[in-house]
């Protein structure tokens, strides 16, 4: 199931790892995470369900919906998605609840690191909120979860939209090299990569926070962090939809499927089918093409496409058709997916009798949007609130992206869904904000309105009106908050 | 609601086409009907042929100043511009091209339409790579002009 050859991408599988799967010998190469590995032989269940022992599968790959724990070298509930392979790990499928490891209760010895700025995801808002910060002198620590930084632009293999301030025309991949560059060039950013975030704590003047970073052995370091500041760049995790069988491997989010075929270079299935028609549906449609993976259809539920017409028409004459009013009505198979079941839609979302039809398919990818992560930073205590055209809840922020709780600021995804080229700028704001605090304003704070005036642009047009809206909406809650 | 909303497959109607003159000069056909936020093909464009007011415009082509050269073909984000130059009953149709194997010039290849419906065969004529992009040009009969939009190497 690997990609041996892809029109854009070059696979780098230069050293062979041996790993085990419940005791079977199996062969990946480094670079992969255990997730991909596991695909590219073949293994698509990764645990099975408590009440009714179903099949489980890898859903979102990025470490947002736990669909892939499984028990690595006898840590149980490990995210197999975000974990890299190492030779002789051994890898277990789990039922339902692991059983804990038999550990010796060892105080964890944690380290305190002291910054000025934390940014929490390594996105392209978190990457560019870093940067804007460290160049006006301040201290940054950036923390990702993954293993490679860049977040979802590692994986967009096509050109990007937008102007030649927002690097349009570069492709995605290309525009996190550019930016994983310039972080390496800034003496004050420190990078945590595999490290997640995972605590916010009351403390008397800064912010603290509880990491904890992922060893090369699998086991854990526990960190404190103290900052004056911190910046939310946390992302947005995939939709799921209710349909009977949603459940089985072999139904995945879009962009999971994304990340295993665009860095890992290991194929989903052989025949999709793809629910959605967003940019995000479009899009991962056309690069399954590119990485010879067939796709039956493309449903959307809604009477017209939902992403742009340039990528629905790259699709189509490619000759894969797309269903407007269509749904999925189910997803069957044993093991994983065999097939599904689609059908038009009338009034109010209900099924059109007669219309149904068999699709066969080993593969279902959900592109159904996305929601914004804001988990952690509920925790700090910032005004959150539900605001349907940022993807839902949302922490209220002002227009320098600082919410209700000082020092505290949020850009990209995790504020309100919408796209890479938006999430820069909103990290830039956040990262000029944040440094024009901390550095009592001794700076010129002219570039801040370059930088409002070109998101205005970016958000100017019919599909920007979402992102405008939802921005409004907060801006109006702000202010009768204030 | 426009047809090319609900099946992603535009229509002549939805586009403004050159004269039979300005296709003998060959030209670029922008297929870019929707208002997003876009505007490399501006930038790329060395003779100032394609204009926009804001970077949310449609972008429009001036027909006589364009020269046919393809450098807005190759940066093109949504790979929706076309170069398309017509000599006596033969016209040649340039293609933003992303798949692989990439083909060889004289090689013959199954022509699709905007439905991805096949069209017969044709012969590539010129293969240029701009990035990871290739632009490959085929030749074919004149009627095919405003029709064929994408090509399969594989099953030619």
């Amino acid at each position: 199931m690997r990609i041996k050859k892809h029109p854009i991408l070059e696979f780098d599988r230069e050293k062979k790892l041996r790993f085990y799967i419940n005791g079977k010998e199996l062969y990946g190469y480094e670079g992969e995470t255990i997730s991909a590995a596991l695909f590219a032989n073949g293994v698509t269940t990764f645990s099975r369900s408590l009440k009714y022992n179903h099949p489980r599968g890898f859903f979102c790959g990025i470490g947002k919906c736990s669909s892939c724990l499984m028990t690595v070298n006898g840590i149980p509930n490990t995210r197999t998605c975000i974990t890299p392979l190492k030779d002789g790990v051994e890898v277990k499928t789990q039922d339902a609840y692991a059983d804990l490891p038999e550990t010796k209760h060892k105080r964890h010895k944690k380290k305190v690191i002291n910054t000025d700025l934390l940014v929490i995801g390594g996105g392209p808002a978190g990457l560019s909120a870093a940067l804007e910060a460290a160049k006006h002198g301040v201290n940054v620590l950036l923390v990702d979860e993954n293993p490679i930084l860049g977040g979802q632009l590692i994986k967009q293999t096509h050109k990007f939209f937008g102007s030649r301030e927002e690097k349009a025309g570069t492709r995605g991949v290309e525009i996190a090299q550019q930016l994983r560059k310039e972080v390496e060039k800034q003496e004050n950013i420190r990078v945590f990569l595999k490290s997640t975030v995972f605590g916010y704590y009351e403390c008397e003047q800064n912010h603290c926070f509880g990491m904890v970073k992922r060893r090369e052995d699998y086991t854990e370091e526990i960190y404190e962090l103290h900052c004056k500041s911190v910046i939310f760049a946390c992302g947005a995790m995939e939709n799921m939809l209710a349909f009977p069988g949603n459940d089985l491997p072999g139904v995945y989010g879009a962009g999971g499927v994304q990340t295993l075929m665009n860095v890992y270079g290991v194929k989903p299935g052989r025949r999709v089918l793809m629910v959605g028609s967003g940019n995000v549906g479009l899009i991962v449609s056309y690069q399954l093409l590119q990485a010879d993976v067939d796709v039956a259809y493309i449903v959307e539920g809604l009477p017209k496409i939902g992403g742009y017409h340039v990528h629905a028409a790259k699709v189509r004459r490619c000759g894969v058709p797309i269903l407007t009013s269509h749904t999925i009505v189910e997803a069957y198979g044993n093991e994983r997916v065999e097939g599904a079941r689609i059908a038009k839609v009338g009034k109010n979302w209900s099924i059109i009798p007669g219309t149904e039809m068999d699709v066969k398919c080993d593969t279902i990818c959900l592109a159904v949007g996305l929601t914004p992560s804001i988990r952690l930073l509920s925790q700090t205590g910032a005004e959150i609130r539900f605001i349907r055209e940022a993807g839902g809840h949302v922490a209220l922020h002002n227009k320098n992206m600082e919410t209700t709780v000082p020092g505290v600021y949020v850009a990209g995804d995790g504020s309100g869904i919408e796209e890479a080229s938006t999430a820069m700028l909103e990290g830039k704001i956040a990262g000029f904000s944040a440094a024009y605090k901390i550095k009592n304003k001794a700076f010129d704070s002219k570039p801040l309105k370059l930088y409002h005036e070109e998101l205005e642009r970016l958000r100017d047009g019919p599909f920007g009106v979402k992102g405008r809206k939802a921005k409004e909406k907060i801006a109006v809650q702000w202010s009768d908050k204030r | 609601m426009k047809e090319y909303e609900k099946t992603g497959v535009l229509s002549i109607e939805d586009l403004r086409l050159p004269s039979e003159e300005q296709l003998k000069k060959g030209v670029a056909v922008i297929e870019c009907v929707q208002n997003i936020p876009c505007n490399p093909c501006v930038d790329a464009c060395p003779v100032k042929a394609i204009s926009m007011r804001n970077i949310n415009d449609i972008p429009v082509i001036d027909y006589d100043k364009c020269t046919g050269c393809g450098n807005c073909v190759a940066v093109c984000p949504g790979l929706a511009i076309f170069l398309v130059k017509t000599k006596d009953d033969t016209v040649f149709i340039s293609i933003p091209y992303e798949f692989l194997p990439i083909p060889n010039v004289g090689d013959r290849v199954e022509m699709l339409d905007r439905r991805g419906e096949k069209k017969g065969k044709a012969e590539v004529v010129r293969v240029r790579r701009a990035g990871k992009t290739t632009i490959v040009t085929i030749k074919t009969e004149k009627r095919f002009a405003m029709v064929v939009r994408n090509i399969r190497v594989k099953d030619a």
